[in-house]
């Protein structure tokens, strides 16, 4: 039993507007104070905040990866398409993978660079703008052959820098370096997903094996962040990138970045444990508040500073597998397995 | 437990065989018998199946080492992306089947469903089912040790195209795969012809079916012997080649490298002495053991245990009750490569509850 489950517990509960999505929900997004359900195949939901939801046809098949960045939304398919749908539910396709492989990574970057995968090929393109200046060459999508199928992608903060994580390390490419050789990070295992933290000082990525692997770039120094049930699926960065909040526990993991050093030495400050295994996490844009779901439909909002908790949605039949906040901060989107969302307004 | 078989949980079928064996030929006709239902295949070479309603989709056969020290503990990392991929689409396949090229090695596949525990949610392995060709196996054992591998991992062995061999030397191969596993379901086909019912839907990595811990003699037809002997394979040999004796009618070969190891009791094992033994058993041996399986009677413990293992990785749990009519009994079966049998056998021994 979650101490969530006492009947003393604040609850946000009634504050939800239940959306019919229709269909798996694999991912949630907002673009401004409108809310996106990525559905496991084919659409989109587009949820405005006062009107009906709106299925829009983004894919012919599963939608294997997403990322947005307030404007629009990227969703890699396995039709072998990259497609972008904005806040007017109007989609474009960004670009086709000739030989139809899956695009099964997404990155959104700074300044609208966009990056994706197939396979062993990362690509990144810069954003495409109306101003003449831009060379149409900037334009064209850049590749880099990856060791192995490419496990995750992340741009850097700053500048047009991508991470991406593979079998045995990680490769930082600075695509408009002409010439220069992709610098490589070295760490056993396979690595399947990454971040970067919004300082630009740490490359996190999240492995096969049930725990993370951190490098400090400036010397490259190990992080190995253990002591996970499961495979990490979730990952998300605390307001000013304090902390590091990680799924895959049956407690919620937060992983300290406040000082130069990061988690270096440092143990996790574990919150809200319970008898089920948290899969989703979301922290807050203003304050240091965690959304986290659970695999038993749970969701709780968790005060970092005290451990503090607010039911969010109570536990149902599927697990939760989408957890998105408005830039705002007065907005939480959630979406299960089985294809319940709801959109809670904190106001 | 009976909540972990969930219903939902999506079966895996795993082809393998040698090049040229007849895969390609059992998967065409896995998938167009009128059977009703859909598949979504992960093949390695397209352009050979012809598929319809089926989804079919591209690997790459990455095999990738575990970062925790052990060379035997690998994942398909390919499998791995492609499943979380399938799993979005549920509901528009009934079961999933994954073919690998001749030279596969079925481990790294069979332990991505124990090692990624959010792939062991959603699905399930169900078996892996090796075609064999009758005229061609006989010298890939000599000279592939993939074709060696692939034979010792399977639940479910076709040995193909029959019609190319004589009945001699159809006894043979079919004696030298008894050699090296004596436990998989064998048919013998031509173009790969099997009811589809022997290679699909076989739970033979579910723990409450471990049952059939006897060895298959394509369902005892020809013959009827026992083996209730001690089974004891892992004597020394100073000359390295398989050799045969007839026994009951059928040549029974015992493969120099790869052999199977029965162990038997029907006195009460000591838990304490059991777990830690098998788990440093398959420490130190687990690159040699491909496969193991056991139902165990532990003293004062009224539940039968099952317990299954690919290589390392160990799995097990309280099945059910014993029956009051049944023989608590205590059988284990390891098939590996140069297995310690004495070794094994005097282990299993000491684990006897005093």
């Amino acid at each position: 039993m979650t101490a969530a489950s006492g009947s003393d517990t604040v609850s946000v509960v009634e504050r939800t507007r239940p959306i019919a999505a229709g269909g798996v929900i694999v991912g949630a997004h907002f673009l401004s104070r409108t809310a996106a359900f990525v559905l496991g195949e084919d659409a989109i939901v587009l949820a405005p905040p006062d009107g009906e939801p709106r299925r829009i046809a983004a894919h012919d098949g599963a939608i294997l990866a997403t990322a947005a960045d307030g404007a629009r939304i990227v969703s890699g398919g396995d039709d072998g398409k990259l497609v972008a749908t904005d806040a007017n539910c109007e989609t474009r396709v960004v670009a086709s993978d000739p030989k139809h492989r899956w695009i099964d990574h997404v990155a959104l970057g700074p300044d609208g660079a966009v990056a994706w995968s197939a396979g062993k090929t990362a690509y990144v393109q810069a954003q495409e703008s109306n101003s003449q200046s831009n060379k149409q060459s900037n334009r064209e999508p850049r590749a880099l052959e990856a060791p192995s199928s490419v496990g995750g992608l992340a741009f850097f903060p700053k500048g047009f820098r991508l991470a991406i994580a593979h079998y045995n390390g990680a490769t930082l490419w600075f695509p408009n370096a002409a010439g220069a050789a992709p610098e490589k990070l070295e760490w056993k295992g396979s690595h399947l997903g990454a971040t970067v933290s919004p300082d630009g000082r740490f490359l996190v990525t999240t492995m096969q094996e049930p725990m993370l692997h951190g490098w400090r770039l400036v010397d490259r120094q190990h992080m190995r962040m253990s002591g996970y049930a499961a495979r990490v699926m979730s990952l998300s960065w605390s307001v000013g990138g304090h902390w590091l909040a990680t799924a895959g526990a049956s407690q919620l993991v937060l992983w300290p970045f406040q000082t130069k050093d990061g988690p270096m030495g440092k143990t996790a400050r574990l919150l809200t444990p319970s008898g089920h295994r948290i899969d989703v996490v979301a922290c807050h844009p203003r304050t240091d508040v965690v959304a986290a779901g659970y695999d038993n439909g749970l969701v709780l909002l968790v005060r970092i500073e005290d451990g503090a908790e607010i039911l969010a949605k109570k536990p149902g039949e599927a697990p939760v597998t989408a957890l998105a906040w408005s830039s705002d901060g007065r907005l939480l989107a959630w979406g299960t397995e089985s294809g319940e969302a709801g959109i809670i307004n904190l106001g | 437990m009976a909540e972990q078989s969930s219903p939902e949980k999506i079966p895996v079928t795993v082809l393998t065989g040698y090049l040229g064996a007849g895969k390609t030929t059992l998967l065409n006709r896995i998938l167009s018998e009128p059977h009703g239902k859909k598949y979504a295949v992960i093949v390695n070479e397209f352009g050979e199946i012809g598929i319809d309603n089926d989804l079919v989709v591209g690997a790459d056969e990455e095999v990738f080492e575990m970062n925790n020290g052990c060379i035997c503990c690998t994942v398909r990392g390919d499998l791995v992306r492609i499943l979380d991929g399938l799993m979005r689409r549920k509901g528009k396949f009934d079961a999933i089947i994954v073919e690998t090229t001749g030279l596969a090695d079925p481990a790294p596949v069979a332990q991505t469903f124990f090692i990624d525990e959010n792939i062991g949610r959603k699905t399930k392995l169900d078996a892996v089912v090796t075609v064999a060709d009758a005229k061609w196996l006989n010298e890939r054992l000599k000279d592939a040790p993939e074709a060696k591998n692939q034979i010792a991992f399977a639940d479910v062995i076709l040995i193909n195209k029959t019609d190319l061999v004589s009945p001699d030397e159809l006894s043979d191969v079919e004696a030298r795969i008894r050699g090296i596993n004596p436990y998989a379901k064998l048919h013998k086909t031509q173009r790969a012809e099997v009811p589809l019912d022997a290679v699909l839907g076989r739970n033979a990595f579910d723990l409450d079916r471990i049952l059939d811990l006897e060895p298959d003699f394509l369902g005892g037809d020809d013959h009827d012997h026992h083996h209730d002997h001690d089974h004891d394979h892992g004597h020394n040999h100073e000359h390295d080649h398989a050799h045969a004796h007839v026994h009951g009618g059928l040549k029974h070969y015992h493969d120099e490298e790869m052999q199977s190891i029965a162990l038997h009791t029907d006195k009460p094992l000591d838990p304490d002495k059991f777990f830690p033994w098998v788990q440093d058993l398959v420490q130190k041996e687990g690159p040699n053991i491909l496969r193991c399986k056991g139902i165990l009677a532990f003293k004062d413990d009224d539940q039968r245990f099952v317990f299954q293992g690919v290589h390392m990785i160990l799995d097990g749990d309280h099945q059910r009750p014993w029956k009051a009519d049944e023989k608590r009994d205590s059988r284990i079966v390891f098939i590996g490569r140069n297995l310690p049998g004495k070794m094994i056998t005097e282990g299993f021994e000491s684990c006897i509850a005093k």
